[in-house]
């Protein structure tokens, strides 16, 4: 995309960076200054791009939308594709997809109207919902603890596998909890909620600043 | 806390549902034909069940799809789970038996939270 870009594209693009304010970004100094290296560490991945669709996935529309973004997951936690583009399972007809911000077409990518050609005039929707969450990364070996505080689910290894997103309450907020592998976790909650769960999280991971008590 | 399970993602906390009501109300075939009265019937006059009741469920911060489930308005004990559409399963004798077909593994029973975790530790 960039080598055929003329100035007049590079300019529109500079000028979407320009203006764009990341629901997290007044957090950005106290994520780093909260984040305790090797023990967990949070920072936001802004501006990604995620777009809804709606689509029954058995049907020929679900598969020519699955052949974009590398499958669409069959059941609850099941996460598609390899690359950068993946699925996410939001219900039996109801996934998110969620890509790097280079791949929105404001910013020059094809990924919103390739889905949206591939749906076609079929039955289903495809909705661009890149402005709609933002993107938390918990990282470490006490993540999962951070997240225990406030999670109900058994986010134990042995239940909850790396590769899974599931949609789901943390701090009585409704987001979605990635696990993308062993001590990696990506949240998505929606914009408004990510000032008071970014504090949040910064509250959970505090003590684990201090050496731990015996 | 009631543990529900979802037909779709498994075994959720309360919190994440939402209560539709008394389930198996079919809308009327000609509302045009009703009294006042009868509407307002349909519209609000539910069952007050003492025991197992059919409700409607919601899995609002989940897969946000409906659900009914039979539901003991005692002791809050969930006897099945089943899918919309589907009538009412038969539970006058065993309990925990029913639940429709088609739903995901581990579906049908629930307990109470209170009695299902931890019961170990404490005793």
């Amino acid at each position: 995309m960039a080598e055929t870009a003329t100035p007049a594209e590079t300019a529109h693009v500079d000028r979407v960076r320009g203006a764009r304010r990341s629901p997290a970004e007044h957090l950005a100094d106290a994520f780093t200054s909260g984040s305790v290296p090797g023990t967990v560490t949070l920072k936001e991945i802004p501006y990604q791009a995620m777009v809804g669709i709606r689509v029954e996935r058995t049907s020929d529309a679900g598969a020519r939308v699955a052949s974009i973004t590398g499958g669409l997951p069959a059941t609850c936690g099941e996460v598609t594709g390899a690359g950068a583009v993946n699925a996410l399972w939001l219900g039996p007809t109801e996934f998110l997809v969620v890509a790097p911000e280079e791949s929105h077409d404001s910013l020059g990518g094809t990924l919103v109207s390739d889905l949206t050609t591939a749906l076609g005039s079929d039955e289903g929707q495809v909705v661009d919902l890149s402005a709609n969450r933002t993107t938390f990364e918990l990282n470490g070996s006490h993540a999962r603890a951070v997240l225990e505080k406030t999670c109900s689910l058994d986010l134990h290894p042995r239940v909850f596998k790396a590769g899974t997103a599931v949609s789901t309450e943390l701090a009585h907020i409704p987001v979605m909890l990635w696990k993308t592998s062993e001590e990696n976790y990506r949240i998505f909650p929606r914009a408004s909620f990510a000032d008071f769960l970014g504090r949040w999280l910064l509250d959970a991971m505090r003590e684990y600043a201090s050496p731990e008590v015996p | 806390m009631l543990l529900i399970s979802c037909p779709n993602c498994g075994p959720r906390d309360e919190t994440e549902f939402h209560y539709g009501g008394q389930a198996h109300i079919a809308y009327p075939e000609n509302p045009n034909d009703l009294t006042d009265r009868e509407w307002a019937e349909y519209l609000f006059y539910r069952e007050n069940t003492k025991g197992t009741f059919a409700e409607r469920w919601v899995h609002s911060t989940g897969c946000r799809q409906w659900f009914n489930m039979l539901r003991d308005t005692v002791s809050y004990d969930i006897h099945s789970i089943y899918a919309m559409g589907q009538p009412r399963p038969d539970t006058t004798g065993e309990y925990g038996q029913a639940g429709g077909a088609g739903l995901a593994p581990g579906a049908p029973t629930t307990s109470t939270a209170a009695a299902a975790p931890t019961s170990s530790e404490g005793v």
